[in-house]
């Protein structure tokens, strides 16, 4: 399906990228991208009347993230908000049933499936791969979801190479980006100085069709270039970085550190980081009904594993102490995952990083058990 | 199947302000249906007609202050097949409960011409601190949609899902950046118990923790964030004692703010 990296490179304006957004549409897509709300870079429905904003740029640290508008030109100067794709893959409160008792019995209703076909504007690498490891899960395999593949399957992806990294991301360490290897329909980077301007690529005939609806020019030898060297830059300046080597081994054999108690000191289990990580995908399942008993809903929910509830079987939880659910997040995304799914969990994105209110970093953890680890050799068994 | 007697419903009310019970009446769409699936025995807001116990559910509102309250308390458990505390007062002790870090006769000399004819305790308790309470309702007020939940899941005997994590997992679920990351607002949701939908941050202001304290809640570390985005030991302490001043971890940390 996917061409080789290095095909057919074109440059796009602002109205050719307008022009392209409207073909997206024309093409029956709703379009979803980048928009400013309450502070932040959200990813949500753009309407026919809104363009992406301009001069945009974040500052995020650990718990930390600040906007500033109004700069210059450029679309792209920016790295992940506070959402990830999730939302529209699998939306934080779903209904898979309506039940309504009659006189034979029960009726079903199958729960409203988003039937639309949804265009992601401004994909990053790390995001791409995150929808790549849901795809693993939910697309087909054991569990297999429905409601996801049906919207899966029509989602079209205009991703976007990153050229202004942000203080907390590290999908260099992870290889998930600042470059988009694979999972997108068109990439565009920014070449643009002063007067916004796009290196755009296909990678499906999809992408290649709405392409061909574009007025572009072909990339010449100085916009690749361009692009090569904003790209380099990139990798020169992530804001944190992660020593994957041997992590997950290493991690397993923390099971009893006392790290885990020091981190729970700061930890407030509230859940934000698991809410934020594009790959975190735990839900929870909640029957309702109506005070007559005729009508009854089951409803899927995101839910968490720093709840007392997420582990809580046969009369107790099992992950009583907030030590315990910060070390089931932690090797979970960055030890247990491999076992589960043959990669890490984590994609680098840094979401859980900024979106901490307590600021926990999990580049800073890592580290931290690396070298209490190295400090004491490992046990031979 | 013959028709089956309908099951009993009774409010009372302590020390509280009536919110709660009025949440009751403002469940306009659902008020018709609650009437036609219980008797309702016992609802001075609603109707001054009282019918005589045993009754299946009793819905309490309001806290623990008097001493003849102390003791109406025991009669109505006696007489209640069911048992539910609503709303901050119920649960917690309200906003009454202030006056459990003062001397209340202070206050009485302050207020009343004869202080001496005030028949008040020195702390103001939740419910639970004196029966048995099948089910605890938090909120101030309580959120409409969970009292509506826990009549239908008592009705149709079937459980009861109302979580006790923290607001910031409702907050997330309705897609509100984070206001104290994103603008250094200072926000109780890590440490407060989820049901109100995350109202506050959806309008850029803090949880003010009007469901009180959350299933783990790290009170310590939300002083210190609180701290780190340059709250003072009295704001810590007027942010921890609101509606919820009464519940124990909430209780404990702003004590820690007073002392400094
Ligand atoms: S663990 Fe953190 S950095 Fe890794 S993918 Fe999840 S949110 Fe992003
Ligand atoms: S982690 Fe990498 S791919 Fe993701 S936003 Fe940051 S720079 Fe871009
Ligand atoms: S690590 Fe941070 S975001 Fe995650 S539960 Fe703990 S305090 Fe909340
Ligand atoms: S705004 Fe408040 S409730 Fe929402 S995530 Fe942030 S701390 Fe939690």
């Amino acid at each position: 399906m996917e061409t080789a990296p290095g095909a057919d490179r074109y440059v796009l304006d602002l109205t050719a990228l307008n022009r392209l957004i409207e073909a997206v549409r024309e093409a029956g897509y709703r379009v979803a991208g980048p928009k400013v709300r309450d502070g932040a870079l959200c990813y949500e429905e753009l309407d026919p009347d809104e363009t992406l904003p301009q001069g945009v740029r974040d500052e995020q640290g650990a718990g930390r993230y600040r906007l500033r508008t109004g700069g210059d030109a450029a679309l792209f100067s920016q790295a992940v908000g506070p959402h990830s794709w999730k939302r529209f893959l699998s939306p934080p409160e779903q209904r898979l049933f309506t039940a309504k008792k009659d006189d034979r019995g029960f009726r079903f209703e199958p729960g409203a499936i988003d039937d639309g076909k949804w265009a992601f504007i401004g994909v990053r690498p790390c995001d791409l791969a995150a929808i790549r490891l849901w795809d693993k899960v939910f697309q087909d395999g054991a569990w297999a979801d429905s409601a996801y593949r049906a919207i899966r399957e029509r989602v079209l992806v205009v991703a976007v190479q990153c050229t202004a990294p942000a203080g907390t991301c590290f999908c260099l360490s992870m290889g998930t980006g600042p470059r988009a290897g694979h999972g997108f329909d068109l990439a565009l980077t920014e070449i643009g100085n002063g007067a916004p301007r796009f290196l755009v690529e296909a990678g499906t005939p999809t992408g290649e069709e709405i392409l061909a609806l574009v007025p572009k020019v072909r990339a010449g030898p100085e916009e690749i270039a361009e692009g090569e060297r904003r790209l380099g830059q990139a990798e020169t300046s992530m804001g944190r970085s992660l020593d994957v080597d041997g992590l997950a081994e290493l991690l397993s054999r923390q099971v009893d550190s006392p790290r885990w108690e020091e981190i729970a000191v700061r930890c407030l289990a509230c859940g934000n980081c698991t809410m934020a990580c594009p790959t975190c995908f735990c839900t929870t399942v909640e029957d309702t009904s109506d005070l007559t008993g005729s009508t009854a809903e089951r409803w899927r929910r995101w839910d968490s594993c720093f709840t007392l509830g997420f582990s809580y079987i046969h009369g107790g939880s099992v992950r009583r102490t907030i030590s315990a659910r910060y070390r089931q997040w932690m090797t979970h995304k960055l030890a247990t995952w491999h076992a589960q799914f043959g990669e890490t969990g984590c994609v680098g994105c840094g979401r859980c990083i900024t979106w901490c209110p307590a600021g926990i970093d999990i580049t800073e953890e890592a580290r931290l058990f690396r070298q209490a680890a190295e400090a004491v050799p490992a046990p031979r068994s | 199947m013959g028709e089956r007697k309908k099951p009993t419903l009774a409010v009372f009310k302590f020390a509280s302000c009536d919110g709660c019970q009025l949440s009751l009446l403002d469940c306009e769409d659902e008020l018709l249906a609650v009437a036609s699936e219980v008797e309702i025995a016992s609802f001075l807001e609603a109707s001054r007609a009282v019918a005589k116990g045993p009754y299946d559910l009793t819905l309490v509102e309001g806290s623990i202050t008097t001493p003849h309250d102390a003791e109406r308390i025991h009669q109505i458990r006696r007489v209640s097949r069911t048992l539910v505390t609503i709303g901050a007062c119920a649960t917690a002790g309200g906003i009454q409960a202030l006056r459990n870090f003062k001397d209340v006769s202070d206050f009485a000399k302050i207020v009343y011409a004869s202080p001496e004819t005030i028949e008040a305790l020195g702390k103001s308790t939740p419910i639970v601190d004196h029966v048995f309470v099948d089910f605890e309702l938090r909120g101030c007020p309580v959120s409409k949609k969970q009292l509506v939940g826990v009549l239908s899941a008592w009705l149709n005997g079937r459980s009861l899902e109302v979580s006790a994590a923290s607001v910031c997992l409702e907050c997330k679920r309705r897609e509100t950046p984070c206001v104290m990351v994103a603008s250094g607002t200072p926000c109780l949701g890590p440490v407060t118990h989820a049901g109100c939908g995350a109202i506050c941050p959806s309008f850029r202001r803090g949880c003010y923790g009007c469901f009180g304290p959350m299933e783990s809640a790290n009170t310590a570390s939300m002083a210190a964030v609180w701290q780190s985005i340059g709250a003072t030991g009295p704001d810590l302490v007027r942010a921890f004692r609101s509606f919820n001043a009464g519940a124990e971890p909430f209780r404990r940390e702003s004590e820690v703010h007073e002392q400094r």
